[in-house]
């Protein structure tokens, strides 16, 4: 299942914060975190690959990245 | 560019900032710089508070180049890695509030986690106390942020909004160079200057300016950042800034040390004092307030430089704290606390508590 987050706006560790508790609750294999600084695109990135996750994509568009993340 | 970038992000990108700064800090001691403040933010704050008559403590008025250059340094390098967003409006007043408590509980303990760190780097036994305060109150701070404490989402804007605490601090310099210091003057023109204590040392202008450029530019690169280090380890068991952290204090522990200025003790440390509780409780006050807030006073002067309105809100909360906390006494001395510290201790904790426990709003 795909889990999407709207972390726009926030910065970390909310961003963080609301990634791993979406890993946590175990109901989504892929997740597309929506950030819009690069402070919060590196550290939402480094958190997953930390839980054993891999980062499949980082796309940008007007300022919002689309970090996607995926189980295993 | 974006190979820089990713040296910055990782690991030894952070442990490199780590070991940069705390070459740096000892070195601005050596230049002039008062004892283990190389860098001290909250005390420089507080000395261009003073410089700019917001107290009038005669020992603590010096407009600081180093924040000058954290700030600009930080701006630069948004600009040029294309990083620079305009944002506001997530609580600014909290984050004011916020920034003067910051500002009071750093002022009990005389110093910010980054002077916490080079004064145990140099020797000073009463920082063990001041770390582990510190340590304290970013961690009640963490119980906040698994309650689903934030201070919420913030807004784009002009682009010139982001501008205004950059633009203050190229005034700052420019009162600096306007009227610049006469020895044995303890003004000139509209700026407060220190003819003896703390803000009457100083390294050469162009020095301390040209190393807190530097500085930012980096910490802004690698996200440094003293609270986030030890929040982070606490919440996620996540290693990477308080590796930087642990950098800057082995590396400034060993520049001291050849240096020659490596002193243990407790008794006679600079610009300190041996009242531990109050060393303890007034750093855990000010890591209560930086967790809350998002950033250690470092790093909000470098997300001010990248455009970030909030965190220079904040930045102004502790300017304007250090107004109040030395005009209102609360301030400590080499003789210890201030008539009024303890009671400001006290009232800055709940309502950072007040803060933490309300501001729990779920966000949209």
């Amino acid at each position: 299942m795909v889990k999407m987050i709207d972390a726009r706006g926030l910065s970390c560790p909310q961003p963080v914060l609301m990634t791993l508790n979406e890993i946590k609750a175990g109901k989504a294999d892929e997740i597309i975190i929506m950030v819009d600084n690069d402070a919060s695109k590196e550290n939402v990135s480094r958190a997953a690959v930390s839980r054993r996750w891999t980062v499949t994509d980082i796309g940008e568009k007007g300022g919002v990245f689309n970090v996607k993340i995926r189980k295993g | 560019m974006s190979g820089i970038k990713n040296i910055f992000a990782g690991r030894w990108g952070i442990i490199g900032v780590g070991i940069v700064i705390g070459i740096l800090a000892p070195l601005l001691q050596k230049w002039g710089n008062p004892g283990n403040m190389g860098v001290c933010v909250a005390c420089f704050e507080r000395d261009i508070a003073g410089a700019l008559g917001l107290h009038r403590v005669d020992l603590v008025q010096y407009i600081r180049p180093e924040i000058v250059g954290f700030v600009l340094g930080s701006l630069a390098a948004a600009y040029l890695f294309k990083e620079y967003r305009s944002r506001l409006g997530s609580a600014p007043i909290v984050r004011f509030v916020l920034g003067v408590f910051a500002m009071i509980g750093a002022l009990v303990f005389l110093g910010c986690p980054w002077r916490a760190a080079l004064r145990l780097a140099g020797g000073d036994g009463n920082a063990i106390l001041g770390l582990l305060g510190l340590i304290f109150g970013i961690w009640i701070g963490t119980l906040f942020l698994k309650g689903g404490f934030n201070l919420g989402r913030t807004q784009q804007t002009h682009h010139t909004a982001g501008w205004m605490l950059p633009l203050f601090m190229v005034g700052l310099l420019l009162l600096m160079l306007f009227f610049p210091q006469v020895t044995g003057e303890a003004k000139s023109g509209v700026l407060f200057y220190s003819v003896k204590g703390p803000g009457s040392m100083h390294a050469p202008l162009a020095v301390s300016l040209v190393v807190g450029l530097l500085i930012g530019f980096i910490a802004q690169r690698s996200r440094f950042c003293t609270m986030g280090a030890i929040r982070d380890f606490v919440l996620f068991r996540q290693m990477h800034l308080l590796s930087g952290f642990m950098a800057l204090i082995i590396t400034a522990f060993v520049v001291n040390f050849i240096l020659g200025q490596f002193k243990p003790g407790f008794e006679g440390q600079p610009v300190a004092h041996t009242m531990h509780i109050w060393n303890f409780l007034g750093m855990a006050l000010s890591g209560l307030a930086f967790c809350l807030a998002g950033g250690c006073p470092g790093r909000q002067l470098f997300l001010a430089g990248e455009g970030d309105g909030d965190a220079a809100i904040f930045v102004m909360g502790m300017i304007a704290g250090a107004g109040i906390a030395h005009n209102f006494g609360m301030a400590s001395s080499a003789t210890g606390v201030g008539p009024y510290g303890i009671p400001a201790v006290g009232i800055g904790f709940a309502v950072c508590l007040f803060i933490g426990l309300t501001m729990r709003k779920s966000i949209t």
